[in-house]
């Protein structure tokens, strides 16, 4: 499908969906709270099977948290990207591993870089940094370590 | 015969603690894991109850660093990423940001890029190749796969001056012309290649013991696979298309002769030939183009300082390992706000409990070295 | 012309002249025991640079040389270095059997070189059941390694040594078959006799086809037992790090080493004694000149030459093959060696009653 098409599909789903347009992918922007339902449809559905999920990030603005979703279909070779917004001081979403089983590795390095809080998940634990990691989440813009963060 | 089918379909149900089960470390430093990976597994006597990988012994947060470095300087970062094919993720950066900034390349700087590549990726086979023997016990492939790999690094040192890191895209073409001497060491290359190629055959692919150590090993169902986010021989391996050279081609790759080489047994056995049927694919690709290398500049004018339109860009490359994404999140100035790497390596290891829960150590070991792990590529 | 046994025979000669019959003995004791000891030394020296020489030359390269010429004195600064190295006992480890379990390696090993026989009329002990004692000899060296793995306190070591057991334990039962294939033939235990028996024709020439399985197997299985790849489950490097003696160093892990360069000169000394006639000469017919020339060889030049060729052999193995996995392992021995070696035997039996055999 077209970005169009995918954009006329996708806010029969989910109507409270907004868009970005512009640029490569069609951008589709969600409150968290409606993550979890809104991805079992994009996965279930027969007619936009976002089977894989290629790539789960975050990013810092500073204000806000961006959870950003880049889906794929297999069988039908269209992209989205799914942006929610989470609040930076007690950022949660679901958790989507159950659905795209890639995300549990993938929620969990977000989960200790940004400190999101994904909810339901598996296994939520710390796996690149060092075990009894304190302070804060590295990939935060407000992250400091005079050691070894050289400034230019 | 009984009583090890017994215990392997209990795996699911087996409790990770108490009698029978214990726990050991491979990793960080240990001969198989090819690096600093750390896996915690729980055993009952040889079977594999649960994998647990502990990561970050080398990771250098290249995305936090991407951050203060500008578009012409990060991408020497990137080299370190999987640094056995440090070209095609150099190659994904430039893309990354000549899609942002708009910047049409000259077709020679094209070819050369695609050349590159494709070396790099027999080379990074190659090694995977000798590495792969070695863990499942055999050593002596590893130097027949070193003897083609080195002339490989030869004619790249002598064009871009590195043997490993060689940080040679850069936005806009590559960063000198190639060497006098490169098209025809690449052809003396080809050459040596097919004289050598069936060795691989006859000393490792041919070995009844290395079959059985393969066949039916680790074997992944095209479910599978697409859901854990797995990319490049590895989703081949199960029939999964996943070639981004065909899917969504950049460079010159939609001009090009090749076929995307498919398996569907999805063993380790299965993802082993797609390695050594790539290599044969990325030959044809050089062929095709060592002879037909455009004449004019390697390199676009660009401005000193590159900044990006404010905006999101994203490009996928195949490396040898598989998809590798750049995220670029730009704010419109000289350095990215949001780099992030989706390496292939991270997805892939994410099955890798999955994939030999049940089996025995040999078989983790043996289809371990099947998902073709770089360390720094997972820990970034 | 100079032969091992007028060397001995020499020596016995003067020391019975000189001393009493006690004397002598404790003298000759003591000159074999010595013997053996330097004969071990100067195997693991030789078979190490061999090994090197031959997986580098199988590895397109080099090999070690650097230390004296082409390298050949390397294997001596390797175990100059191993000497002076820190012999470290791991924290945990049972020290008792830590410490004892190399010295129980290489007094097997050593227990082996007794009955075989170097050259003609050589040999330090030819008892009248030497092939038993040579079977239960070896089944000892186990027990090294269980030890070793077990009182190394370390997971690895442990799963190495429990491998490793099962691995040898499995395996003499078609190494003992195939061996006692040729006692059949023989109808004699002394390995004197069956080095005599041979001198119309090495075994594996007048034992037909059964004679040609029962080498096959015994090869198969003495690399088995020696630990060798592709049966090198116990140390499987790229599984276990280096299985049972990955807690050790220094002269204890060279003991082990050497221990197993020992096993494997043995067990081919073995082998090339009731397969390839031990120090017998190759003999074709009625072809005398021939013949004649061939006699002419030392023996001992006959002995060492097919001991090193079927060393060669399995360094052929380890440096081709890949390793198989320890289901595969124990299913090869159970389901194939084991059958086929049961099924030899009655061959044997049947060919040497009727006698079939040349």
């Amino acid at each position: 499908m077209t970005n169009e098409e995918l954009k006329i599909k996708i806010s029969e789903l989910l109507p409270v969906a907004t868009f970005e347009e512009g640029g490569e992918w069609l951008n589709i922007n969600i409150e968290p709270a409606d993550w979890l339902s809104f991805a079992q449809q994009l996965r279930n559905d027969s007619s936009l099977y976002f089977d894989y999920l290629f790539c789960l990030t975050c990013i810092d603005w500073k204000t806000y948290l961006t959870m950003v979703y880049h889906l794929s279909s297999t069988k039908y070779r269209h992209n989205i990207v799914v942006k929610a917004k989470l609040d930076r001081n007690k950022p949660e979403i679901e958790t989507v591993s159950h659905i795209w089983r890639t995300a549990e590795f993938h929620e969990r390095e977000v989960y200790e870089m940004f400190g999101v809080n994904f909810l339901n998940h598996p296994d939520l634990r710390l796996l690149i940094l060092p075990d009894g990691w304190e302070g804060k989440n590295p990939l935060r813009k407000d992250f400091e370590d005079p050691v070894n963060m050289i400034k230019l | 015969m009984y009583r090890e089918t017994q215990i392997v379909s209990d795996v699911a149900k087996t409790p990770l603690t108490g009698e029978g089960t214990f726990t050991i470390n491979v990793g960080p430093q240990h001969p198989a894991t090819h690096g600093v990976l750390h896996l915690v597994i729980t055993l009952n006597g040889e079977t594999i109850l649960n994998i647990e990988p502990h990561l970050g012994y080398i990771h250098r947060s290249i995305e936090k660093m991407c951050e203060s470095l500008t578009y012409r300087q990060f991408i020497y970062v990137t080299s370190r990423m999987d640094y056995l094919s440090a070209h095609i993720n150099n190659h994904a950066c430039a893309l990354c940001v000549e899609k942002g900034m708009q910047i049409e390349i000259p077709s020679r700087a094209q070819v050369i890029r695609v050349l590159m590549d494709e070396l790099t990726r027999i080379a990074s086979h190659e090694l995977w190749w000798g590495a792969m023997a070695m863990d499942v016990g055999a050593f002596t492939p590893f130097f027949h796969a070193f003897r083609e790999r080195e002339t490989i690094n030869d004619i790249m040192e002598e064009t871009c001056g590195a043997r490993l890191t060689m940080n040679y895209m850069v936005p806009g073409g590559v960063m000198y012309d190639i060497h006098p001497n490169f098209q025809k060491r690449v052809k003396d290359f080809l050459q040596l290649y097919k004289r050598k190629i069936h060795e691989y055959d006859e000393l490792v692919t041919g070995n009844i013991i290395f079959q059985n150590r393969m066949k039916g090993v680790g074997v992944l169902t095209a479910e599978d696979v697409i859901s854990y986010g797995c990319t490049g021989p590895v989703a081949r391996g199960s029939g999964v298309s996943s070639d981004i050279r065909k899917l969504y081609p950049y460079e010159i790759y939609d001009k090009l002769e090749f076929d995307e080489v498919l398996e569907t047994a999805g063993d380790s056995f299965a993802r082993y030939l797609i390695r050594l049927r790539e290599m044969n694919q990325s030959i044809r690709i050089v062929e095709q183009l060592i002879d037909n290398i455009p004449e004019g500049d390697f390199q676009a004018k660009t401005k000193a300082v590159l900044k990006l339109p404010k905006g999101e860009f994203y490009q996928r490359v195949e490396t040898a390992r598989g998809e590798l994404g750049v995220y670029i999140v730009s704010e419109g100035g000289t350095t990215p706000y949001r780099i992030k790497f989706r390496s292939p390596g991270f997805s892939n290891l994410s099955i890798l409990n999955h994939m030999v829960k049940g089996s025995k150590i040999g078989d983790l070991i043996a289809a371990m070295g099947t998902l073709d792990l770089v360390i720094p590529d997972i820990d970034r | 012309m100079w032969s091992f046994s007028k060397i001995a025979n020499i020596i016995h000669e003067w020391l019975s002249q000189t001393f009493n019959v006690t004397w002598t003995t404790i003298i000759e004791m003591v000159i074999a025991g010595v013997a053996v000891i330097s004969l071990f030394a100067v195997l693991g020296l030789v078979l190490v640079i061999m090994e090197r020489k031959v997986s580098a030359w199988m590895q397109i390269r080099l090999g070690p040389n650097r230390v004296g010429p082409k390298g050949l004195l390397q294997s001596l600064a390797d175990t100059l270095k191993l000497l002076v190295k820190e012999g470290m006992t791991p924290n945990g480890a049972d020290k008792f059997l830590f410490n004892l379990a190399p010295f129980i390696a290489m007094m097997v090993a050593m227990l082996l070189l007794a009955p075989i026989a170097f050259a003609k009329d050589f040999q330090l002990w030819d008892l009248n059941i030497g092939v038993l004692y040579v079977s239960a000899i070896s089944s000892i060296s186990v027990i090294s390694i269980l030890m070793a793995g077990w009182a190394s306190n370390n997971k690895y070591s442990l799963l190495g040594a429990m491998r490793s057991g099962a691995q040898i334990v499995s395996y003499e039962l078609s190494a003992g078959l195939s061996v006692l294939a040729i006692v059949v033939l023989t109808g004699s235990l002394q390995l004197s006799e069956i080095v005599n028996s041979q001198a119309n024709g090495w075994w594996i020439f007048k034992g037909h086809i059964p004679a040609i399985i029962a080498f096959i197997t015994f090869i198969i299985a003495v690399t088995a037992e020696t630990n060798r790849a592709p049966f090198d489950l116990a140390e499987a490097e790229s599984e276990l790090t280096a299985g049972f003696h990955t807690e050790y160093s220094g002269m204890k892990f060279a003991l082990f080493f050497l221990a197993e360069y020992a096993n494997v000169f043995i067990v081919c000394a073995i082998g090339a004694t009731l397969f390839l006639g031990g120090w017998m000469p190759f003999h074709i017919g009625n072809w005398n000149g021939f013949n004649n020339i061939m006699d002419w060889i030392p023996s001992s030049v006959w002995f060492f030459g097919k001991t090193f060729f079927l060393i060669f052999l399995i360094m052929w193995f380890r440096w081709t093959f890949p390793r198989l996995r320890i289901d595969q392992l124990l299913n090869l021995e159970w389901k194939y060696l084991l059958p086929i070696s049961m099924v030899n035997i009655l061959l044997v039996t049947a060919m040497a009653i009727l006698k079939w055999h040349f």
